[in-house]
């Protein structure tokens, strides 16, 4: 059988860590996917032991900007399980409405990227615009629109004031208003029916198989979720009061990755609602003073599935091991399971369907039998994904439209 | 040069390389091209091929397996070329200056190919895009004082 294999990456990401993909294709058609990681090693864990307890969740945050709570979510929850206390209960709501801003604009940043993969810049520029409303709270109720710097062992650093917080409602009004309308043009779009159902589908088995964890299992009914079935802070109450509930789909495909993220945006709203609906007065900090020794651990559900965070400590003022796991370790192998049997233009999708670092796929060499070598960039892999779509459209019926034509 | 000075300032395309960093100030050039700021009000492009750019923009640490690689980037791109160094971990190496993984900031990594190469930085963690298209007026500035100059 004649086989192409194809490297993508590892140099040059345009959005996250950089990871290398070797695909090797039969004609169109992908037959095995490989995976390397470890481009972006910056040494977080070993530079987590040489500094102090207060400083590790500014370090943590910088592991990625995306997730910049999650991480120190799950680092401090290990902190406190090593210390044994609680957030005092302002704090414990203080907690998810950070983390729950920071999951919707995560998912609209998702919405526009995978919008623009397909060709449809529309949706990008409307997803990043309303993202910005998000970024506007959070700007408001922590200081900094990204890198909030509000987790600490025992509480947070910051208060919200009543101001920020009416802001950030009646932008959660706005968001929910732009959500609900994404659900209607997005979803029940035939064109999108057409280009995203039955693509990239992972099985149940295949996502229990591989440890596949959030947004790229759920879609495929597997029920689990961090904030619910391991609840700490307010997660758990507002779960029990049946405020929000973890989204979970049957059909796996690239279609249903994008339908759970698009819901779960709208129950991270409510969330948001009901925390500062509800938020007690008091104080944020408990005043942990020192970590005794032993070991804890924490795990919290960010946009991309489980963080999960390790700590040891011997008693000192830093921590002796430090170890971190995010949840793209746990979804890139599913690309074995997802890429085979599809063509080189879903692999663009495939691959953003769970959410990682597409853009490493700046540099494509092709590399046949002969020898013969052939350079693909990003662009040339969106214009084969965006050609796809315009022959889906023709065939409906509907006129094509190509964002490339003016540029080029 | 002053030619090409001149003709630099006018509509500036940015490729955008991404050394190690956490994303976050890769996120906050996108959302340049965004509805809020659209910097291609002025010109400004995100561009795919170094061959095409006027200017580097770089972020992140600079590891050693990146180290060649942004060197590389460098030279092969139509001088005269201004490098952006955006964000404290391009700028001074931030928290990582310490890690057993890095490979001096982007300055010096760039300066060792090319000493008298123009590098703008533009601080914070992630800095602001303001701050970005402030940094971008600035070397405007800058490059008219070198024409002058000429
Ligand atoms: S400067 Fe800050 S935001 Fe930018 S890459 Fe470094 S850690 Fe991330």
């Amino acid at each position: 059988m004649k086989e192409t294999i194809i490297p993508i990456g590892p140099f040059h990401p345009l959005l996250e860590e950089p990871e290398l993909f070797t695909l090797k294709v039969d004609g169109d058609t992908v037959i095995d996917v490989d995976v390397r990681i470890g481009w972006n090693h910056r040494g977080i864990e070993k530079l987590s032991q040489g500094l102090t307890w207060d400083q590790v969740p500014f370090l943590i945050e910088r592991i990625c900007g995306i997730c910049s709570t999650s991480h120190p979510y799950a680092c401090v929850l290990a902190m406190e399980e090593i210390c044994d206390i609680e957030a005092p209960p302002r704090a414990q709501y203080i907690r998810p409405v950070v983390a729950e801003l920071e999951r919707i604009h995560s998912h609209l940043l998702w919405l526009g990227l995978a919008g623009h993969f397909i060709g449809y810049n529309t949706v990008f520029m409307w997803a990043w615009k309303y993202r910005e409303l998000t970024l506007d709270s959070l700007e408001q109720l922590t200081g900094n629109r990204n890198h909030y710097a509000m987790f600490k062992a025992g509480g947070v650093r910051r208060d919200f004031s009543q101001k920020a917080m009416d802001f950030t409602m009646k932008a959660m009004d706005e968001t929910e208003k732009a959500t609900k309308m994404f659900l209607g043009a997005v979803l029940d779009d035939p064109v999108m029916h057409k280009r995203l159902k039955g693509v990239g589908v992972l099985t149940y088995e295949d996502a229990i198989q591989y440890s596949a964890v959030g947004p790229t299992s759920r879609p495929s009914g597997v029920d689990h979720d961090a904030r619910r079935d391991d609840p700490f802070d307010a997660y758990g109450i507002s779960h029990d009061k049946g405020v929000w509930k973890a989204i979970v789909l049957q059909d796996g495909d690239v279609f249903a990755k994008a339908a759970c993220r698009i819901l779960e945006i709208l129950e991270s709203i409510k969330i948001i609602r009901w925390c500062i609906e509800n938020i007690p007065d008091g104080e944020i900090d408990a005043g942990v003073k020192e970590i005794p020794a032993g070991e804890g651990c924490g795990h919290y559900e960010a946009p991309r599935g489980e963080v999960f965070h390790y700590m040891r400590s011997d008693g000192s003022n830093f921590p002796i091991r430090h170890k971190v796991r995010a949840p793209t370790y746990n979804n890139l192998p599913t690309y074995k399971a997802t890429c085979p049997g599809a063509h080189i233009a879903d692999v663009a999708l495939i691959t953003a369907s769970i959410d990682p670092c597409y853009c490493c796929t700046e540099r494509v060499g092709v590399v046949d039998k002969l020898g013969t070598k052939h350079i693909l960039t990003q662009d040339d892999l969106t214009k084969l994904s965006v050609k796809k779509t315009n022959e889906i459209r023709r065939k409906l019926g509907k006129t094509t439209y190509d964002p490339y034509a003016k540029m080029i | 040069m002053s030619l090409g000075l001149s003709g630099l300032k006018k509509s500036i395309w940015v490729y955008h390389v991404a050394c190690s960093p956490c994303n976050n100030c890769d996120i906050e050039i996108l959302d340049l091209l965004t509805p809020r700021f659209d910097v291609e009000r002025f010109g400004i492009v995100l561009v795919g091929s170094v061959r095409h750019a006027d200017a580097l923009l770089v972020t992140g640490m600079v590891n050693r397996q990146v180290k060649p690689r942004l060197q590389e980037l460098y030279l092969q791109a139509a001088k005269p070329c201004v490098v952006f160094a955006i964000g404290s971990c391009a700028v001074s190496g931030n928290f990582f200056r310490r890690s057993y993984n890095m490979a001096g900031p982007v300055d010096r990594a760039i300066k060792e190919v090319d000493p008298n190469a123009i590098i703008v930085y533009v601080p914070g963690c992630p800095p602001k895009p303001e701050a970005m298209i402030s940094g971008v007026v600035k070397a405007i500035g800058f490059l008219d004082n070198l024409k002058a100059k000429k």
